[in-house]
């Protein structure tokens, strides 16, 4: 049975004035949920400071066209199969250098979060794009709870290895479970999200349910999906596609027009759901995230730290 | 071992066996197919072999998916691969199974070399978009581009002798050492996909496989250790 329920049958662009109305009448039944717990994503505030303006891909692309290995290779696999994963209970273990290890609940977890909308633009490595509502909290709040130690430099995740549901799995396609990791400080930009929902509805399983890391101007795979693990290291983590391919995949995957992929341009892309004849789009020095998030590069050779 | 009666007696030789063998069906499917396929002229393919890039064309247009370039371009390609697959297929289905499907191999071929074009014309059309410096450096840079380049480049002499006249002018032998250039343009082209891919995966590896295995069957005939 699917967890979540399209509410868009149009092959439009969802009107972001349609759906941000929509939460303004859900604001009044507020109170009938307010026992439910902060999963439910209609408690979100709105972000605007850290939110493009551009329109959002619609629901439908967003949770058909996945890279979601787990699931299958094919873009439409993780669609298909992923509703076979069971997301409730989750719990998260946090381990490493930081005052308060432990595995908790996600419920816990969430518990006193701020959960904020956040439309943030979203650059994958094959040289597609897309504008996605994310739902979440940032990645700093829960770090700040666990009080990393002075040996911590870096953060560790790690997705649910879990063959019987998750299809792709038995298979040896990548080393699993997958792994992906960042750098402290990039891990406590305020604008790293730990993404709950998309749109109104809870996180689809098929982009990473119940909860995903989003690093908007890192290229997709950085995102690490359905998150079981949180490792506070003070060595830099090892992250999959960087293992497999370490010429193609960088650890730092910042988006970077002027750094192709050996096998292809990064200077543009295809807009998802733009149609057969929209024309490629220009990519943005770190995903147009460069005011923001470009000191914490300086100094660096992009080119050789890609 | 026990052996069927009537392989052991004489008695029973003629009346039973040939009937029970897995030949005689396989022979019995052959000759129906080779008949059922007389009355089908082989211009018939044209149409019927364009008609699932049409329809993928059309559908990309009017119901556009996700990334609607990449489902068409990947799409037509993998029309081409198949099409090449079914062109080599042809003489071992006549050689191991009988069915006879030579005279539509030549609009098989071409309707193959339609469909690199197509690929070809999405990715520099709909995909590039006439950006040439991004087009030079896939030309110079990068593997996969100049492989299935290649295996392109290798189809067009033959597309453009795949005609009667081109057979006179060139004579059957000539004619025929200049289409063994297919073997090359399959390999190469099946190899552009797997290529394409992160990791390695399944349905590129059968193209592959498929390509090496048509191959590999041809080669006792190039030897000589088989009639050709």
């Amino acid at each position: 049975m699917p967890v979540w329920k399209s509410r868009f049958k149009d092959r439009d662009v969802t009107d972001r004035s349609v759906w941000m109305n929509r939460r303004t009448l859900m604001a009044g039944t507020a109170g009938l949920l307010a026992g439910a717990p902060a999963l439910a994503s209609r408690h979100a505030i709105p972000n605007p400071g850290y939110s493009t303006d551009e329109p959002p891909t619609r629901f439908e692309d967003i949770t058909s066209y996945n890279n979601f290995y787990e699931f299958g290779t094919g873009k439409d696999d993780p669609a298909r199969y992923a509703s076979a994963l069971t997301t409730d209970p989750w719990s998260i273990e946090i381990a490493g250098e930081c005052a308060n290890p432990g595995t908790h609940a996600l419920e816990d977890i969430l518990k006193g979060k701020t959960i904020e909308e956040r439309i943030y633009r979203f650059r994958c490595v094959e040289a597609w794009s897309m504008v996605i509502p994310w739902f979440g909290f940032q990645l700093s709040a829960l770090l700040d709870q666990v009080v990393p130690t002075s040996k911590a430099r870096y953060v560790a995740f790690e997705t649910l290895y879990r063959p019987e549901e998750m299809i792709g799995q038995r298979s040896r396609t990548i080393p699993w479970p997958y792994v992906e990791g960042l750098r402290m400080d990039e891990a406590m930009h305020p604008l790293t999200l730990m993404a709950t929902g998309i749109y109104e509805e809870k996180m689809p399983n098929q982009n990473g349910a119940p909860i995903r890391l989003v690093v908007p101007w890192k290229y997709g795979f950085k995102s690490i999906k359905s998150i079981v693990k949180i490792t506070l290291t003070e060595e830099q983590p090892p992250a999959t596609w960087n293992i497999l391919q370490p010429d193609e995949y960088g650890f730092y995957a910042n988006v970077n027009p002027e750094v192709d992929h050996p096998r292809w341009s990064q200077a543009s892309h295809r807009v998802v759901g733009s149609g057969l004849f929209a024309r490629r789009e220009p990519t943005l020095m770190l995903n147009g995230y460069a005011d923001e998030v470009g000191p914490l590069y300086a100094g660096m050779d992009l080119r050789k730290n890609f | 071992m026990l052996r069927p009666a009537y392989e052991s007696s004489d008695k029973w030789r003629g009346a039973v066996p040939l009937a029970c063998g897995e030949g005689y069906v396989r022979d019995m499917i052959a000759a129906t197919l080779n008949s059922a396929t007389r009355a089908v002229p082989p211009w018939v393919l044209y149409p019927v072999l364009a008609f699932p890039g049409l329809w993928l064309f059309v559908s990309q247009v009017l119901a556009p998916g996700p990334d609607p370039v990449a489902a068409l371009e990947h799409g037509l390609g993998k029309y081409a691969l198949q099409l090449l697959v079914l062109g080599l297929l042809i003489t071992p289905l006549r050689d191991v199974v009988r069915i006879n499907l030579m005279r539509y191999r030549r609009q098989v071929g071409l309707m193959a070399f339609f469909y690199v074009v197509a690929h070809l014309l999405v990715y520099l059309v709909l995909d590039n978009q006439f950006w040439w410096n991004a087009l030079i450096r896939d030309l110079t840079r990068r593997p996969y581009i100049i492989i299935g380049m290649v295996s392109f480049v290798i189809l067009i002499p033959l597309a453009f002798t795949s005609n009667n006249a081109s057979i006179r002018r060139l004579g059957p032998i000539a004619w025929k050492r200049l289409h063994y250039l297919t073997y090359p343009a399959i390999l190469l082209g099946a190899l552009h996909y797997l290529m394409l891919k992160k990791t390695w995966q399944t349905e590129p590896m059968i193209y592959v496989a498929f390509a090496i295995m048509l191959i590999l069957w041809r080669v006792p005939r190039f030897i000589g250790l088989r009639r050709p």
